[in-house]
């Protein structure tokens, strides 16, 4: 046999030892994976860290994150890479349950954007609403041609939230884009906010994120509050019906984990050792109980589907998850 | 103060207290990498073999085609390999993709083309005088084939160091199939790339002592090249005495 004939052999076997070594080790050795496809707020702000650690040491799985904008993270888990999405766009959402990509929906937390600018405030904005902020920016950017604005650009949560905010402004964010003065990063929220930093722009943040990052950045969180900048998260799991090879059953564990008390303390108390303040509240009582704060009307009012946070239909048959 | 300088003192501080996420980080990067270099070289040996030794009609074509490849950028590789192993993709019933091994075979399939280029010139410029001597001396096809690669030893040492050094420092492929999944597919490129965008004086420092053990990695391999070249090893190394 020829010396190249004999290296290509071994050449294939190798490969093979590569891949089959891989599956045996996935299927037989390690332990179970659960793969959650989450945004970049949830995940730079390191509190699926701390949800990471604290469910593995009660739970006998390895919990794997990804982390993408909440369109990426859908698009993940239609294609069966992922088996919970953690997210934050109820439009988006709405449509993954009713393509029967989701079900047993659970909104988990909630906390506010904020529109964060440079200290000095050139446009403005202090002690406008979110809409007039935008409006003075816009009118600021297009009388100095500097970049004034920094978008996501991706499909994340944070930026659909930005496309609505300028259309109730009155502008169609497609066509403000191409001006001199908006900026578009296609990244992440921590990337975006530093890039914001470094222009001297403003920008739109998830409160979490902003928190984590401040110690780092020069930018002041000028406009905060209000059911416009309301943000709402939540919890899918990928529909084992629609979806093949999903894990269903350690997903809704996981699900159950997170709306349970020891969860939401978890999600509630992040944050308060090191920012002082917790970066995310937990929604789940609250809603249960109907309670009568402002902010819990205006979640049902944003998030909810036909008055409830999961349709009937989508629920699965786990009527336990909405007592 | 400072806060580079606070990042920086972090950062030595992590790589010489053995922090242990570092240098699980380290080990999974050097040996996803590792393997990777070893399976490009396995299937890389018997074409740059094919395309040293033998004429053929379209060889210049089939080199050329591995030379435009060897510029292939990481990312669009990572796309198109993510397209492949995702669950919807042709490869998809496997399982492979966020697991260490779609990265491996990612680096292998990146570094092949550098590797294949690099061992042909080596080939190539073996005296084909060589090859006569080893055939007069009664040495089989294989033998002779055999011989001309230890000749050539130098050039497929430094194909598969330059393979291996591609494959530690790049982030496209790592990141698109690998996710990226800390304590399971994240390596160098990856967590640094996550630490600086996560930012904050912990974030700093993680990334500065990640990009530092690189730099360590990818200049301390090639110094040990330019070493032995200088002591002249490697130009003996494999020759066979005469």
């Amino acid at each position: 046999m020829k010396a190249w004939q004999t290296i290509l052999i071994v050449a294939v076997l190798a490969t093979s030892v590569v891949i089959a070594g891989t599956l045996v080790y996935f299927d037989f050795f390690a332990q179970r994976r659960l793969r959650i496809s989450t945004t970049t707020s949830l995940y730079d702000t390191g509190l699926l860290d701390e949800v990471k650690k604290q469910y593995e040491t009660t739970h006998n799985i390895d919990v794997n994150i990804i982390s993408a904008g909440t369109g990426i993270a859908l698009q993940q888990a239609q294609a069966g890479d992922a088996d919970i999405v953690l997210v934050h766009s109820p439009s988006q959402e709405q449509t993954f349950l009713t393509n029967g990509y989701g079900v047993c929906r659970k909104i988990i937390a909630y906390n506010y954007f904020t529109i964060v600018g440079p200290a000095s405030d050139p446009a403005g904005i202090t002690g406008k609403n979110a809409t007039e902020a935008l409006k003075s920016i816009l009118a600021y950017g297009r009388n100095n041609t500097s970049t004034m604005w920094v978008s996501r650009g991706d499909n994340s949560g944070t930026f659909t939230k930005e496309q609505s905010l300028w259309t109730s402004a009155g502008y169609n964010q497609t066509t403000i884009s191409t001006e001199s003065w908006y900026a578009t990063t296609g990244s992440g929220m921590a990337y975006t906010l530093n890039v914001a930093n470094q222009k001297e722009a403003y920008t739109i943040s998830d409160l979490g994120t902003y928190l984590a990052q401040q110690n780092a950045l020069s930018l002041k969180s000028i406009v905060n509050g209000g059911k416009s900048l309301l943000n709402v998260y939540s919890v899918m799991a990928v529909n084992p019906a629609k979806v093949s090879n999903v894990s269903f059953n350690d997903a809704i564990d996981f699900i159950k984990w997170l709306v349970s008390d020891t969860g939401q303390q978890v999600i509630s108390n992040y944050g308060v050792a090191n920012y002082s303040q917790s970066l995310f509240s937990g929604a789940v009582q609250p809603l249960k109980d109907n309670s009568p704060q402002l902010d819990i009307s205006w979640i049902q009012s944003y998030a909810f589907f036909n008055s409830t946070e999961c349709p009937t239909q989508y629920r699965d048959d786990h009527p336990e998850l909405y007592p | 103060m400072d806060p580079i300088l606070d990042g920086i003192t972090k950062a030595f501080q992590l790589i010489f207290s053995g922090d242990p996420i570092v240098y699980g980080i380290v080990l999974r990067s050097v040996f996803f990498s590792g393997v990777a270099t070893i399976l490009a070289a396995l299937w890389g040996t018997p074409i740059a073999m094919l395309l040293g030794l033998r004429e053929f009609r379209g060889k210049s074509l089939v080199k050329g085609f591995f030379s435009t490849l060897i510029g292939m950028p990481t990312v669009a590789l990572g796309l198109i390999l993510l397209l492949i192993f995702s669950r919807a993709g042709p490869l998809g019933p496997l399982g492979l993709l966020y697991t260490p091994g779609a990265i491996i075979l990612g680096e292998a399939i990146l570094v092949t083309p550098l590797i294949i280029s690099i061992m042909t010139q080596a080939i190539e410029a073996v005296d084909p005088e060589m090859m006569n001597l080893a055939r007069t001396l009664g040495a089989s096809e294989s033998q002779t084939s055999i011989a001309v690669l230890k000749e050539a030893a130098n050039g497929v040492i430094l194909g598969n160091i330059a393979g291996f050094n591609r494959a530690i420092a790049e982030l496209g492929v790592a990141l698109l199939v690998g996710g990226g999944i800390l304590g399971t597919t994240d390596v160098l490129t990856t967590d640094i790339s996550l630490y600086t965008q996560r930012g904050g004086p912990e974030g700093l420092a993680m990334a500065i002592a990640l990009a530092v053990i690189l730099l360590l990695i990818v200049f301390g391999i090639n110094l040990g090249i330019v070493l032995a070249r200088k002591a002249r090893i490697l130009f003996t190394f494999g020759r066979s005495p005469q």
